[in-house]
């Protein structure tokens, strides 16, 4: 066991595990987060994933102790009780089936369109491609990215200008 | 008063919030409780009941079970379905609020929990709206007439001289004479009983509205369950955390049939967090503290097993030679048959007397004869293109003389069709935490069937069924008969050992070699040409490998229960489905033969309903060989179709052949279908594009569907480019929920026709996780999707037109439509689900050779 130190969603935590526990449970169980889930533990599937350093990461398959870094979660996307474009679209696109897979399908959108604000479709689909969903939302899904990429464009103060990545 | 005793706070709120509906403020996280924190219902109190226990189940007969309307003019409805996530639960508030006359952002919902909601099955078979809407309806209906009556009382006037709107009754003529819902019943009972045998039939005095007088219903509401599902706030059931829980992970056995020869609790007994490993029987699991340290223990525990003396199973390379070889299961006349989600479902409430087209299935339902060697599947009376053939018969099901037009046939057409097993593979592994406080037990599970499950735990562990409830709460899909199942008995079972509650899960590779199949098919089928070019004689002869199809929640088939060595003495036959067509064919022979693999018991190659169960195997076949019959004719595939559904006679009260003109003409105007003969190969480089239509009913539900693809000749690769679905299930509730719904079962239609495929060598299933077992891919996804929702009723504005189910019928037909569409594109048929890249191109290889 040691003590390892997270900082999440903009708060500091020091949880005492043991430090080739992947995050995954960590998040979960010791700090009561529920956006990032068990899908496959394999790194397959996407549901566990979290943004670190910007990255979209399979917080199952990563040890706690090898955390460098602010980890996002779903849960950290919101801000001032308003939530990130990614989910606003998500809702009016009504993206969801059972949704359980959507927090992935979220965090690995948010990802990309912090560093590519406007992918291409071909980009969309590749950068997608390892975030699977059963219930095969994945046309809406699409659908909502295209959504927020607009809005995005729309509110952003940078405005008609297109940002090159 | 609280919700339900003794289940945590956090609970009881996610119940009520996530159910509460969408906010107007979208886009604010603002969650507040306080409109509907005061929800009351607690019948338990009332009826001696509590935090221990028992749990009595809410009588169906009375409003106050379905409805409580509070102070603040708001009201909870009490339902006992779940939504698996499709938006039934949206759906059900848009018609009680309407049937009531109240607001909908004022009512909320809640769902499938055994002890506070009355038993309407849960979910299954497509029935949410098509079948248990109705005395949701009535209900409501009810409860507004009797409000009314009060409300005459109240404002002195007679009811006929009183309106209503969103919960607030006034005097026509004098807004000032008012009186709310709220004030009239809140903290009150209605005390009102409801007669009718059962859930199915239960009804007050009052009428039901008729579609015209519907407010809410109808519009495209946004799904109440959204927002928490993007926020992070829902509570999932895999989210549930009681204080002294602690984790389970199975041990399962190597390979099918295995013999637990040891267990050695040295290797695990000093890992960090260890507390006992359970076994019984062939059953193992570890219990930790942690769940990581569960997930260790359970992969380093020692176990040793003897291997069965004959394999279980063919490999999966055999499979379609072995059930072609394999002597068909001999049919029981009292046989215990599976078919349909849902169907197999004892009817809740204690008298028989089902109505509509539920008694239709229970009368189908009904074993055939012992020689007859054919079952005829419970939910889908088959060939419905004759009415001779829509009541089960015994022996194959003949119409006219096929043997004689065969032999006089101008040109004879023959193919076999293969579909592989096909899995659930949810998304993620099995799950339930159940808690064992009191001498009771409460499990928290997401399975659409919690009243079963309630009866399954019961009498798995034998306790009394007042001492066992069941919380069900959202997961990852609700296919049929899942795993979730098998981890909730699991961990009530396990929770009883050991005195504590238990969270239990299964991994990955357990969830998909473990979890229930799809049977596989093999079906055989010739039909013979006419001079004409019509289609005169029609031979379809099925083989499924679906015998002991386990059930929902039955505690002597559930997986724990077969590991410790029980044995039903009937196994359920299973059945082997006729496809679903209105084509006028005079001549025609249907068999369905059922065969049996080696070994059925403790094996991962256990049968259950997977969405539209049956369904889309046999329609594989039959929609891919009209296809064939009418290139063989060299005629336009869907005019083909038309000609032989419009030369048909019958139809029904739900007018099934009109529809089904309609739903094919729909989908061919919004595809810009251009009338000629397949195949037309036509190739860019390497990619050769093609159209592919096939149809399809379920129940009253229509669907025909339109694929383009395109295949690569280089790689094989096949991509859906474009997909139509024309879809008509009658009166549409929340026509962009539906949209959705459909949109997602023809993609996963789509997934079992490319890459879905449980492959096994001859002792275990090697289909293990996301690569071993393939779905469909952000990457695999069509351009374009169009869904069309169709009214092909000859009165499209009758104001009784019902709703029929959608959950599962345009998954049926997209198989063929996307083998069709790439025989269309390249002139190669493949008869074998899926076409994979290799299979695909060893295919376009072999007719090039």
């Amino acid at each position: 066991m040691s003590k390892i130190e997270l900082k999440v969603n903009g708060r500091s935590h020091t949880v005492e595990v043991e430090p080739s526990t992947p995050l995954l449970y960590i998040l979960r169980n010791d700090l009561g987060l529920r956006g990032p889930r068990f899908g496959c533990g394999l790194g397959q599937c996407g549901a566990c994933k979290v943004i670190i350093n910007g990255t979209a990461t399979f917080s199952c398959i990563t040890p706690v102790s090898s955390v460098k870094g602010e980890i996002t979660t779903l849960e950290g996307l919101s801000s001032n009780g308003r939530l990130d474009p990614v989910q606003q679209a998500w809702i009016e696109e009504q993206a969801p089936q059972c949704g359980f897979c959507q927090n992935g399908q979220i965090m690995t959108a948010k990802a990309l369109l912090d560093k590519n604000p406007h992918p291409s479709d071909a980009q969309i689909r590749e950068a997608m491609n390892g975030t699977l969903c059963r219930c095969m939302s994945y046309f809406r899904v699409q659908s909502a990215i295209r959504r927020a990429i607009q809005t995005m464009a729309e509110t952003s103060p940078a405005a008609g200008k297109k940002v090159v990545a | 008063m609280r919700l339900s005793q003794g289940i945590p706070k956090q609970i009881e709120d996610a119940l009520i919030m996530h159910r509460r509906g969408f906010l107007k403020s979208a886009g604010l996280l603002a969650v507040s409780l306080g409109m509907f924190g005061a929800t009351a219902v607690e019948e338990a109190d009332a009826q001696g009941g509590g935090v221990g226990g028992p749990y009595h189940d809410p009588d169906f007969h009375q409003v106050d079970s379905w409805i409580v309307i509070h102070e603040n003019n708001t009201a909870t409805f009490y339902v006992g379905k779940t939504d698996p996530g499709q938006g039934t639960g949206t759906c059900f508030r848009q018609l009680m609020s309407d049937e009531l006359d109240i607001g909908f952002d004022k009512t909320t919902c809640i769902m499938g929990s055994t002890d506070i909601t009355v038993d309407q099955v849960g979910s299954g078979g497509s029935t949410a709206i098509e079948r248990d809407s109705w005395p949701m309806r009535r209900v409501a209906a009810e409860a507004r007439r009797v409000l009314l009556e009060m409300g005459s009382e109240r404002l002195g006037a007679p009811v006929n001289q009183l309106a209503v709107s969103d919960a607030v009754i006034t005097v026509k003529g004098d807004d000032s004479k008012r009186v709310t819902y709220g004030e009239l019943i809140a903290g009150k009972k209605f005390n009102v009983t409801l007669t009718g045998n059962n859930i199915y039939s239960v009804t007050g005095k009052a009428k039901t509205k008729s579609n015209p007088e519907l407010k809410y219903a109808g519009q495209s509401i946004q799904r109440d369950d959204i927002p928490g599902k993007v926020d992070g706030s829902l509570i999932w059931a895999v989210d549930v955390k009681l204080p002294g829980m602690v984790h389970a992970r199975n041990v399962k056995p190597p390979f099918a049939c295995a013999k637990l020869t040891g267990i050695d609790e040295s290797s695990v007994k000093s890992l960090p967090g260890f507390i006992k490993v359970v076994s019984k029987g062939n059953y193992v699991a570890v219990v930790c503290e942690r769940e990581e340290q569960a997930i260790r223990a359970a992969r380093q525990l020692k176990t040793t097993w003897e291997k069965p003396s004959a394999s279980p199973f063919p490999a999966s390379e055999e499979l379609f030679n072995y059930m072609r070889n394999a002597t068909p299961v001999a049919m029981p006349t009292s046989a215990s048959t599976h078919g349909g989600a849902g169907e197999s479902e004892p009817t809740p409430g204690s008298r028989p007397g089902v109505e509509g087209d539920a008694e239709l299935r229970n009368r189908s339902s009904k074993p055939a004869a012992a020689d007859s060697g054919i079952h005829v599947p419970p939910s889908r009376p088959p060939a419905a293109g004759n009415p001779a053939m829509r009541a089960p018969v015994s022996g194959p099901m003949v119409v006219g003389n096929p043997d004689a037009a065969f032999a006089g046939a101008e040109k004879i057409i023959e193919a076999e069709y293969q579909i592989p097993f096909q899995g659930h593979t949810a998304f993620a592994g099995a799950h339930a935490l159940a808690d064992p406080s009191n001498g009771q037990m409460t499990v928290y599970t997401n399975d659409m069937k919690s009243y079963s499950m309630r009866r399954g735990v019961a009498a798995f562990l034998g306790m009394p069924h007042d001492s066992v409830r069941v919380i069900w709460m959202m997961g990852p899909q609700g296919f049929g008969r899942s795993a979730a199942e098998d981890a909730a008995f699991e961990a009530a079972w396990i929770a009883r050992e050991i005195g504590r509650p238990v969270r239990m899960q299964w991994m990955r590779e357990e969830e998909t070699a473990w979890d229930t199949k799809g049977p596989a098919f093999l079906v055989k089928m010739r039909g013979a040409l006419g001079s004409d070019g019509s289609l005169v004689a029609y031979d379809f002869h099925a083989r499924s490998c679906d015998y002991n199809h386990v059930g929902y929640n039955e505690p002597d088939t559930v997986l724990i229960a077969q590991l410790m060595g029980s044995r039903r003495a009937k196994q359920a036959v299973g059945s082997a489905a006729m496809p679903s067509d209105m084509y006028a064919i005079p001549n025609r022979k249907m068999v369905g033969e059922v065969v049996s693999l080696p070994s059925v018991w403790e094996t991962p190659l256990r049968t259950g309903n997977l969405r539209d169960p049956n369904g889309p195997q046999p329609t594989f076949a039959a929609e891919s060989f009209i296809d064939e019959v009418a290139a063989a004719a060299k005629t336009d595939p869907l005019e083909f179709r038309l000609k032989m559904i419009k030369a048909g006679t019958h139809d029904d009260g739900g007018f099934r052949r009109a529809r089904s003109i309609a739903v094919l003409k729909a989908a061919a105007e919004k595809y810009g279908w251009d009338s000629r003969p397949s195949p037309n190969p036509t190739s860019k480089g390497d990619i050769f594009t093609g159209r592919g239509v096939a149809y399809a009913f379920r129940g009253q539900t229509v669907v025909a569907q339109i694929a383009e693809v395109e295949v690569n000749r280089q790689t094989g690769h096949v991509w859906a480019k474009r997909l139509v679905c024309a879809h008509d299930c009658g009166f549409v509730v929340n026509p962009e929920s539906l949209r959705h719904t459909v949109e997602c079962a023809t993609l996963h239609g789509l997934s079992r026709a490319l890459r879905e495929e449980v492959r096994f060598d001859t002792e275990k299933v090697t289909s293990r996780d996301w690569f071993s077992y393939q779905t469909l891919r952000h990457a695999d996804i069509p351009e374009r999707i169009d869904i069309v929702l169709v009214n092909g009723d000859p009165n499209p504005d009758r104001p009784d037109l019902p709703p029929y189910g959608a959950g599962e019928a345009s998954l049926k037909p997209m198989l063929a439509a996307i083998g069709n569409a790439i025989y269309d594109a390249t002139g190669v048929r493949i008869r074998r689900i899926p076409f994979r890249d290799d299979r695909v191109l060893a295919a376009l290889k072999a007719a090039s050779a």
